[in-house]
């Protein structure tokens, strides 16, 4: 139990671990559908401390690095525009499109700018009348209620030159793909707290009944994860299949009403595509007809897109669970987060980027002597 | 982006009609839109993010998850200047002409100092020591 001083209460750590060992009599596959959770498994190496019999497999919950492609190339072309401010929030500045990054387009003289919140990008409109802002908004139903609210207060204020580039993704629908995929392994879910604190638990009975998976509400921390995998696995010993909320202290079964509200005003549900996994129905949102004025590509001719994927990167695999991100081929060789093929190893929640902060060293093999050595120096975490 | 982080409602006021709160995160502070949380009170915790609280919190979690963040980095990850950290993902200085420009709300720099180590951590504790709310 290599890492768990590390815990925040290492006593509880290695109770809830030796209830788990107790427990589990049969191999049993996880997926934590979080970006930010596979980080802390990761980081802490929960994986390792667990059972070899219990899994987690990483899910698709990264909003950045599910954005797809062809969004992001008309976030680059937007930006590129002369009179435009792009305004985004700063992990998706190295975010591969197709050839270069936000970043440089900023370095090409265009406007990007980086805000800590939406409303940061309707300011920025205000003050700058002449100018048309733009922000670009991705994330799942935790980003969605402020960017939601953000164009409402445009609309309320009359601010003309804002707009939004949507590319918003929703966790259950992609629940429900991964569990038709013929391929598909898992055999419960850690579902995403955040994601749980806005929407409620209301959408997952019906995912847990039909799919007979256990779906467990978890957090974020070392101790949440652990608690969250020995209340699945309990369930999975014992045949069952209900949605159990293992983060009480921030999910209300009902979620936040004002904001479940706000998202019904502004947003509408539509088929979205997700990069490296393919257009998944009802997974998404776009702005409903009332603010349809303030969708970035009605106000922008973004056409003739041309988007081009590395062939290495399978990072789509990744998402899926398929695969491990060291098991691709250009894991940590051609693809690196100085030098990312795919998103998965750009954003800072996703799994092939976790693997090499906290796993690099383990994963690739030594450097022969007089080789160009692969290694650069440990990145500070 | 997608890191929610438990801050303590400073004091709140309106902007445009908005509710606003300013919220402290160990030593950052934000301005932070409770619009989806309008009973929230001073002295109370809430999980933040990007700008707006989500759902109450109670202190005791609150500190903990702020802690550990502050431990892990996480806190400089979120708050931190992106085009900084951008940078230094792409392996180069600071590629353009003029300073670095962070977000509008971006905190004083000794207040943004105190995410860079453990020194959010007393900030926290020194939150409870005031008797919380
Ligand atoms: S390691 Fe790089 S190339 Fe391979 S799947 Fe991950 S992001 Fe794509």
């Amino acid at each position: 139990m290599r890492y768990i001083d590390e815990f925040q209460d290492p006593e509880l750590a290695r109770r809830l671990l030796d209830d788990i060992h107790a427990t589990v009599t049969r191999p049993w596959a996880l997926m934590e559908v979080c970006g930010g959770q596979t980080h802390t498994i990761i980081r802490h190496g929960i994986d390792q401390l667990l059972p070899e019999r219990v899994e987690l497999i990483h899910g698709p919950g990264c909003p950045v690095c599910v954005t797809p492609l062809e969004v992001i190339d008309k976030a680059l072309e937007i930006a590129s525009r002369p009179n435009v401010i792009f305004c985004s929030f700063g992990d998706m500045l190295r975010v591969p499109g197709t050839g270069r990054d936000l970043f440089q387009v900023r370095s090409e003289g265009g406007d990007v700018r980086v805000v800590y919140s939406p409303l940061d990008a309707l300011r920025i409109a205000r003050q700058n009348p002449a100018r048309q802002v733009v922000f670009f908004g991705i994330g799942f139903e935790t980003t969605a209620p402020p960017n939601a609210m953000t164009v409402y207060q445009a609309k309320k204020l009359g601010i003309a030159n804002f707009s939004l580039l949507v590319s918003h993704v929703r966790v259950p629908p992609a629940i429900e793909a991964i569990m038709r995929s013929p391929s598909c392994r898992v055999q419960g879910f850690l579902a995403a707290g955040h994601v749980c604190s806005v929407m409620g638990t209301g959408e997952y009975p019906g995912l847990a009944e039909r799919h007979r998976v256990p779906i467990v509400v978890t957090g974020f921390e070392p101790l949440d994860i652990l608690e969250g995998v020995r209340r699945a696995v309990h369930q999975l010993e014992r045949g069952e299949h209900t949605v159990d909320n293992a983060y009480a202290r921030a999910v209300r079964p009902e979620g936040n009403p004002a904001a479940l509200a706000m998202l019904e005003d502004v947003f509408e549900v539509t088929d979205r595509a997700w990069r490296g996994i393919g257009i998944i129905p009802d997974s998404g949102w776009r702005l409903s007809a009332r603010y349809r004025e303030f969708d970035a590509e009605h106000r922008f001719s973004v056409t003739g897109i041309q988007t081009r994927e590395p062939a290495e990167c399978r990072s789509g695999e990744v998402l899926q669970g398929l695969l491990k991100p060291h098991e691709c081929e250009a894991f940590g060789t051609l693809c690196t987060p100085r030098n990312p093929l795919g998103a998965t190893m750009v954003s800072s929640e996703g799994a092939c980027a976790a693997y090499y902060l906290y796993r690099r060293l383990e994963l690739t093999p030594a450097p022969q002597a007089g080789t160009a050595a692969p290694l650069e120096a440990s990145p500070v975490v | 982006m997608c890191l929610a982080v438990p801050g303590r409602v400073l004091d709140i006021g309106e902007r445009d009609g908005t509710r606003m709160a300013t919220v402290a995160f160990g030593g950052v502070q934000k301005e932070v839109c409770l619009e989806y949380l309008p009973d929230l009170q001073v002295g109370e915790y809430a999980i933040v993010h990007v700008g707006f609280a989500l759902q109450r919190l109670d202190e005791e979690s609150a500190r903990q998850t702020l802690e550990l963040f502050a431990q892990l980095g996480m806190l400089q990850e979120e708050f931190g200047d992106p085009w900084e950290q951008a940078a230094q993902a792409g392996g180069g200085e600071w590629p353009f002409a003029d300073a670095p420009d962070a977000a509008p709300d971006a905190a004083p720099d000794g207040a943004a100092d105190g995410v860079r180590g453990h020194d959010a951590v007393p900030a926290v504790g020194a939150a409870r020591e005031e008797g919380g709310r």
